[in-house]
């Protein structure tokens, strides 16, 4: 089972991102997902934890996430050194952020220049999790637009299967 | 061609009603229920559903409104979670008493004090003996396929006793899973119209929530303990049905995983179901004999199932969300009940109270100390205490 993990604030679409690429996986590939927000209060700019889980067999284990294989950050501020605590062996972070980044256990991207560019707000959502999608191939590019224009409503689909599309032709923070 | 969608326990409940074409829902928002009468509203207002939605001023007047319209011979829903099922109580009784048969939908979630929004098992087993027919279920397929079975149960000539059907709160209804929706015409093939014999009618007056001498409400109460026993049959009949049509089914009152040699069985109830499978499946992988039992009607409670599915283990746990101060959970009290004559060893373990999260390694640790359950001195044992 892959565990993912997106750290976010209330209102920068965590769990909208997280439901996407459960959605991918299961309604678009021939996998299994679960999708759920940290539960509780819901209050704009607090910390955000929202999880997905996929697997090539039904999910049992409805729990919250110990370890995840990936923790996509959306909002700098939240990163904290002790995430990495939370990662399993081989585990990565995907950090947004405009600065360089020599951990090796981190891959970093500026989604919010692209979100700006793309959707004309620093809303980092769907862009984290592209990198995400381009770096592991947890699901396909195709299934990611297909769960892009499930989920959302059509305009503001359309703009985020764009950007989605552009994320995959970087090579910077994005391993292809 | 299937029919996917990736929808929470709360929008696979939503989605359940609007198949059953109910003509009038009532409701009042509460967390972690909310989002099943938010979408409600919505079909409502896209006129995807042809019903009155009644959004009320508390849970009391929403479940009394759903009566109201019932006893004219509309199929209703209401939904409710914790307080505001409390708050229900007396209607609740009303409900059973008059013979109607409603279909709500409940979210488990705890009850104050401490004030708490998150998941257990405290409210509707609070309500065991309120005369409604109860149903847990695991994951979100279930919680569709449950809502269209409860109104075909609840409205079945033999039983007309109304049906809760319960969730835990965030875990299941907040949590996304791919299911599968079944075609219109499928669900209409299992579920007829409502058709209330004696509804309330102009023409044809009658009592209705009448008043009873001493000598006479005895004999209703016979009646509504009789209607409840026959439900039994109606649930396992109606699997049946509901399976030939969709290919899913479900097992009854309750249902075995890996118990025919088992020697060690912990009994569930709930969304937690799948993930002490998953355990029982590592363990067995090891040697180990172990299942488990989930519970899904608490009422009427599967006395003889357990019997059934117990009967070659020595040592059976019990695991609930929920605790009778001064005494054990309700559960296990029922449980113990079942297996009065036998000579198996019983263990309660009272966990996840409040929203806590139970990790695989507790149901690990549940096993080892049922295992080595000559250690353990106490009946009940609360987990997850450690900070």
């Amino acid at each position: 089972m892959i565990e993912i993990t997106f750290l976010g604030r209330g209102g920068q679409g965590a769990f909208t991102t997280s439901r996407i690429l459960g959605a991918a996986a299961s309604l678009y590939e021939n996998k299994f997902a679960l999708s759920f927000p940290s539960f509780g209060p819901e209050r704009r700019g607090a910390p955000v934890f929202a999880y997905t889980k996929i697997d090539t067999v039904p999910i049992r284990n409805r729990s919250q996430c110990q370890l995840s294989d990936y923790i996509v950050v959306l909002d700098e501020s939240l990163y904290d050194e002790s995430l990495h605590n939370k990662l399993k062996p081989e585990g990565k972070v995907i950090l947004n952020t405009p600065k360089e980044n020599s951990n090796p256990d981190t891959i970093g991207f500026d989604a919010a220049k692209v979100a700006e560019e793309y959707l004309g707000a620093a809303i980092t959502n769907t862009a984290m999790l592209s990198v995400l999608v381009a770096n592991t191939h947890l699901i396909s590019r195709d299934s990611l637009l297909a769960a892009i224009g499930y989920d959302m409503p059509g305009r503001i689909a359309s703009k985020n299967q764009k950007l989605a599309e552009y994320i995959f032709t970087c090579t910077k923070g994005v391993g292809l | 061609m299937s029919n996917k969608v990736f929808v929470s326990g709360n929008e696979a409940v939503a989605i359940g009603v609007k198949l059953a074409k109910p003509n009038v829902i009532a409701a009042y928002p509460i967390t972690p229920q909310t989002i099943v009468v938010e979408r409600l509203a919505e079909m409502v207002e896209r006129q995807e559903l042809n019903a009155e939605y009644m959004y009320v001023e508390s849970e009391h007047s929403a479940l009394s409104a759903v009566m109201g319209a019932s006893v004219l011979g509309a199929r209703t829903f209401t939904a409710t979670s914790s307080q505001g099922l409390l708050y229900m109580a007396e209607v609740m009784h009303y409900a059973s008493g008059g013979r109607v048969p409603l279909v709500m939908m409940n979210a488990n979630r705890s009850l104050a004090l401490p004030w708490s929004i998150f998941g257990d098992q405290r409210d509707s087993l609070s309500m065991l003996d309120s005369g409604w027919i109860q149903v847990y279920v695991e994951d979100a397929q279930e919680s569709l396929d449950m809502i269209i079975q409860a109104y075909a149960l609840a409205e079945h000539k033999e039983v007309l006793t109304p049906v809760m059907v319960n969730l835990d709160g965030f875990v299941l209804t907040h949590t996304y899973e791919a299911i599968e929706v079944p075609k219109e015409e499928q669900v209409d093939k299992f579920l007829p119209g409502f058709e209330l014999e004696g509804k309330m009618d102009l023409e044809n007056p009658r009592n209705l929530f009448f008043s009873s001498s001493p000598a006479d409400n005895i004999r209703f109460k016979v009646q509504q303990h009789q209607a409840m026993e026959n439900s039994r049959e109606i649930i396992e009949i109606l699997d049946k049905q509901y399976g030939e049509i969709t290919g899913r089914r479900y097992g009854g009152l309750a249902t075995g995983y890996k118990t025919e040699d088992a020697d060690i069985i912990l009994i569930t109830l709930g969304s937690i179901t799948g993930q002490v499978r998953a355990v029982v499946d590592v363990l067995r992988a090891g040697g180990e004999k172990v299942g488990v039992v989930k519970i899904r009607f608490m009422r009427p409670f599967p006395e003889t199932e357990i019997l059934k599915l117990c009967s070659n283990a020595a040592v059976i746990g019990v695991l609930e969300k929920d605790i009778s101060f001064g005494y054990h959970g309700t559960v296990y009290t029922n449980v113990t009940d079942a297996l009065k004559n036998t000579n198996k060893r019983l263990i309660n373990f009272v966990g996840g109270l409040g929203g806590k999260n139970i990790s695989q390694q507790d149901i690990e640790e549940i096993f080892r100390r049922l295992k080595n359950v000559d250690k353990d001195t106490n009946i009940v044992n609360f987990i997850g205490l450690e900070v």
